[in-house]
């Protein structure tokens, strides 16, 4: 099964990046065979509908499911819409999350975990 | 002719120089375009006779007919609309997000399914009255509602070509801005001789260059603050056609929702030459071409 987790780098040892929609990267991640592939997240200079494009990009690469630390109300709308389930509270490395992950650490949310442009607040900072 | 008062700078005089030269005037429209905080009926007291709501046209899917081909998603240059292919079989869908559509209508028109009509969301009120006649149209957007542009468009279908008409525009120099002074025949930059008076004046001669529109400066409190204005305005050779110089008179008055020239009547006069000083500079520049 393919996961993607929104990262700061193109490793497993990278940390996580915290925003789904202006993340830098993304990895996806096969739990079946251990590869793993990342690709730049173009969408994150974004005036506005980033987190849209973010998780179109996402459902474009059938993932089942999503790793990451906040996710907005369009992204999480566009997301379940693809029906991929969503996972936040994402933190520390790459790697880290998708062995929490395997072992079922985490809890899907129902929800968005953070109001509209929240990842643009974060990105002046 | 249209007279567009603008200003990169917020509370400089925008609305205190456009009402004043409004009411100098005989046979005026006056035509409030900012639409997230009008002001100027506080000053003009128009009774409002009309009342229209506004819309903006944002997609509505007839699920039957898409083809889930994402063509809509493509052309939506404001990443309002998501298509989700289906797979394994499972049919796809089409999320619409109407809070980021400017209503610009690509969709609908390069649906190749013809799968999307325009459905109105409403954004704001026009409303329309008069005084002393005086005409007048203010816009007022809905709270909450981010997009201004639709609403000033909309509201500029109301200009009256037979009359002298005064827009008094959004401060900044962002789309509302540009949306309200295009068209105009002169654009009046409203300013204060402030570090942040020249430097968003910097940026709204900018605007105005690139949209080819005559303009000249109003400095507002003139006698406060430094020179730098002025150098500037001298060094690119624009006019500075008025100069208001503080005072705690003109304050107390604008506070009180009264016009300068109702407390001071020198100022009709001061008024009046700004008028006959943009004609001037109109005729000038229609003569050179």
């Amino acid at each position: 099964m393919k996961i993607c987790v929104t990262s700061e780098g193109k490793t497993l040892d990278s940390r996580v990046d915290p925003r789904f929609g202006r993340c830098r990267n993304f990895i996806f991640f096969d739990t079946k065979t251990g590869d793993f592939e990342a690709q730049e997240n173009t969408n994150a200079q974004f005036q506005g509908g980033a987190g849209i494009q973010s998780a179109q990009l996402v459902a474009s690469n059938q993932v089942k499911a999503v790793l990451t630390g906040d996710v907005g109300p369009n992204a999480f709308q566009t997301l379940q819409a693809a029906g991929i389930v969503v996972f936040t509270g994402a933190a520390g490395s790459v790697k880290e999350a998708i062995e929490k992950y395997k072992k079922g650490g985490f809890t899907a949310v129902s929800g968005p975990s953070v109001v509209s442009h929240s990842g643009k607040q974060e990105m002046k900072k | 002719m249209i007279i567009s008062v603008a200003s990169g700078k917020g509370g400089t005089g925008k609305t205190t120089v456009a009402v004043n030269l409004a009411l100098s005037l005989k046979n005026i429209q006056f035509l409030d375009c900012d639409v997230e905080e009008p002001n100027a009926h506080i000053f003009l007291k128009p009774l409002i006779k009309e009342k229209t709501e506004a819309y903006i046209p944002v997609p509505e899917i007839d699920e039957a007919k898409c083809a889930h081909c994402g063509r809509c998603q493509e052309v939506c240059a404001y990443h309002a609309i998501a298509v989700l292919p289906g797979n394994n079989g499972q049919k796809g869908s089409v999320l619409v997000f109407p809070h980021l559509c400017h209503g610009c209508g690509a969709c609908s028109l390069l649906c190749p399914q013809t799968a999307i009509k325009e459905a109105n969301r409403d954004t704001g009120v026009i409303e329309i009255g008069e005084r002393n006649n005086m005409q007048f149209v203010h816009g007022r957007l809905n709270v909450g509602e981010a997009m201004s542009p639709p609403l000033v468009r909309q509201l500029k279908k109301y200009i009256n070509p037979t009359r002298t008409v005064i827009i008094d525009a959004p401060p900044g120099t962002s789309c509302p801005v540009i949306t309200a002074v295009k068209g105009s025949d002169f654009c009046l930059l409203v300013t204060e001789p402030t570090p942040f008076g020249l430097n968003d004046l910097i940026l709204a001669v900018e605007v105005l260059r690139k949209l080819k529109i005559p303009f000249g400066v109003v400095i507002n409190r003139s006698d406060i603050g430094d020179g730098k204005v002025e150098e500037y305005c001298k060094q690119e050779n624009m006019p500075i056609l008025m100069k208001i110089p503080f005072s705690r008179e003109i304050a107390v008055s604008y506070s009180e929702g009264m016009p300068i020239i109702k407390k001071d009547a020198s100022y009709q006069d001061k008024f009046i030459n700004l008028y006959l000083n943009i004609r001037a500079i109109k005729s000038e520049a229609n003569s050179r071409y």
